[in-house]
């Protein structure tokens, strides 16, 4: 498979390799400090150190405090300003992720160490939310492709499944009067959807470790995708060789599908996604832009899903 | 005129204090007032516009089930606000209106085509409108003068019409929401009640035809 980088970056823009170790040692002694010294409460607002990504797009980075105070993080209840006010309660440390099924190398990684041992890039993503609004978040994070290799995936392995904590006692969105949602939220990607480098696990934005509401310690980033695929609050990855279970298509299979790749040409049966209102940009008279195939990313994209009928396999 | 609700006319009811119909207006108003203001400053959060479509949205249903609550109220708990009725739904009919501007102006730009396209395909967008008609003829027959010219009968047979706008409404609050949130279902349930409770009572009475009419 051909992974195309954007064509308008040059190589001079790329960091020097000399740079991109020395921040890595760096960046290590930084966020141990950091974890530190936050260890009793979480990972919260831990500094992060990452190097800059030829991924990254240069659009206007939404703020700071609409990113982190509007969000969808239905554990902790269905209004947007719910994660930030209620998800406090969700104790980031200690932290494991498990990785198991089909690895030669099943691990469990204290969230700690996964951070100190991996090379965080900042990566500005566009984010498109399936309800027709988008934001611009500086993620910090790294390649989903980097633990993969680490683990070893046999030759079986074809999906990639991800499972969000259960915890209904740190979590109050989880007793509602109905069941939004089955729980624990659960995801999926396909294989060569995990390792293209576009994805990415986040441990981090705008420089610092994810706040709570935006799914701390540890959440998947899949910005052709719609918001929903980016699960949060990861602790377990699971490599499995049938198309995994995802938490909104159990919900309503006709309008949430597996693959959920941003399409402005497939509508949400009961709403558009021709167009989206970019959060930050206008206030009350915001205007709608056109929303983007692959969410912009189809050079980097297109070709994983050469010969589907997207309008099938939405 | 403002009166004493001890007077002869009010004899059953609370001795609630009567407001003029005025003071309903304004208090009612206010959420419509504060919204834009907050709006316009800033305030309403991340995505503004949206914050204000839905709330004006759910202002209008909030009055909705407030004129539906008005007849209940007098009957099982012999508390009369009659006298407001008219001032309340006017008020569902108002920010129904503005709910309505709100989305044509500020959520679609005007835009015709993605508009005629919504109400066409999206069945929440279809039963929203129809809503919003179905208040339009009651809302210009909320006066006296109407009242008198189509009489009491055939207008009271018009009203009725707010039965199908309570339902329209909150079937399409429950449609424009991802899964089954509390709140929409909430207000499903609070007009569900209201209207289950007349068709009780109805029944009721066929069943027992020497009971006074109320």
């Amino acid at each position: 498979m051909l992974i195309r980088r954007p064509s308008d970056i040059l190589p001079s823009e790329i960091t020097p390799r000399e740079v991109y170790f020395n921040r890595r040692q760096w960046m290590a002694g930084a966020a141990g400090l950091a974890l530190a010294a936050t260890l009793p409460r979480g990972l919260e607002a831990a500094p992060l150190s990452a190097a800059k990504s030829p991924f990254s797009t240069d659009e206007k980075l939404t703020s700071r405090e609409d990113v982190t105070s509007y969000n969808n993080f239905y554990e902790f209840g269905t209004g947007k300003d719910d994660p930030v006010a209620k998800a406090k309660s969700l104790k980031t440390l200690p932290w494991t992720v498990k990785i198991d099924g089909m690895v030669g190398k099943p691990a469990e990684f204290a969230i700690e160490d996964l951070i100190k041992s991996s090379a965080l890039e900042e990566r500005i993503y566009r984010m498109r939310c399936v309800e027709g609004w988008s934001m611009v978040i500086p993620w910090v994070g790294f390649p989903l492709a980097d633990i993969i290799k680490r683990v070893e995936p046999l030759g079986s392995a074809k999906y990639v499944a991800f499972e969000t904590a259960y915890r209904p006692e740190e979590m109050p969105g989880m007793d509602s009067l109905f069941p939004v949602l089955e729980w624990p939220y659960v995801e999926g990607l396909r294989l060569d959807e995990a390792m293209n480098p576009l994805t990415i696990l986040s441990v981090g934005l705008y420089g610092e470790t994810l706040p709570n509401q935006n799914g701390a310690p540890i959440r998947l980033v899949v910005p052709w995708k719609y918001g929903f695929k980016g699960i949060k609050s990861i602790t377990r990855i699971s490599f499995v060789d049938k198309q995994p279970a995802t938490a909104w298509n159990k919900q309503a299979p006709s309008e949430y599908g597996f693959y959920a790749n941003v399409n402005p040409s497939v509508d949400h049966p009961r709403w558009s996604q021709a167009t989206e209102r970019r959060i930050g940009e206008g206030g009350l008279f915001v205007k709608r832009r056109p929303t983007l195939m692959f969410n912009g990313y189809a050079e980097q994209v297109a070709s994983l899903y050469t010969g589907m009928d997207l309008r099938k396999l939405y | 005129m403002a009166g004493r609700a001890s007077a002869p006319g009010a004899a059953k009811g609370f001795a609630l204090p009567q407001v003029p119909k005025i003071l309903v207006y304004i208090v009612g108003f206010i959420p419509a007032v504060w919204l834009f203001y907050a709006g316009i400053t800033d305030q309403l959060g991340a995505d503004p516009m949206r914050y204000l479509e839905q709330a004006l949205g759910l202002w209008a249903l909030r009055f909705l089930i407030a004129t539906l609550a008005i007849t209940p109220l007098r009957q099982l708990f012999n508390l009369n606000l009659l006298r407001y009725r008219r001032a309340i739904g006017l008020l569902a009919f108002y920010y129904a209106a503005l709910h309505l501007i709100t989305y044509l102006v500020l959520d679609q730009g005007l835009d015709m085509a993605a508009i005629v396209a919504d109400i066409v395909k999206r069945p929440y967008i279809t039963i929203g409108m129809a809503t919003f008609v179905i208040l339009v003829p009651l809302a210009v027959t909320s006066n006296n003068a109407a009242i008198r010219r189509m009489g009491g009968q055939a207008w009271a047979r018009l009203h009725r019409l707010v039965y199908v706008a309570a339902v329209g409404a909150v079937l399409h609050f429950i449609l424009v929401v991802k899964s089954w949130p509390t709140e929409p279902l909430v207000y499903a349930a609070i007009v569900a009640v209201l209207l289950g409770y007349r068709l009780v009572r109805s029944q009721v009475k066929k069943g027992s035809p020497r009971r006074r009419p109320a």
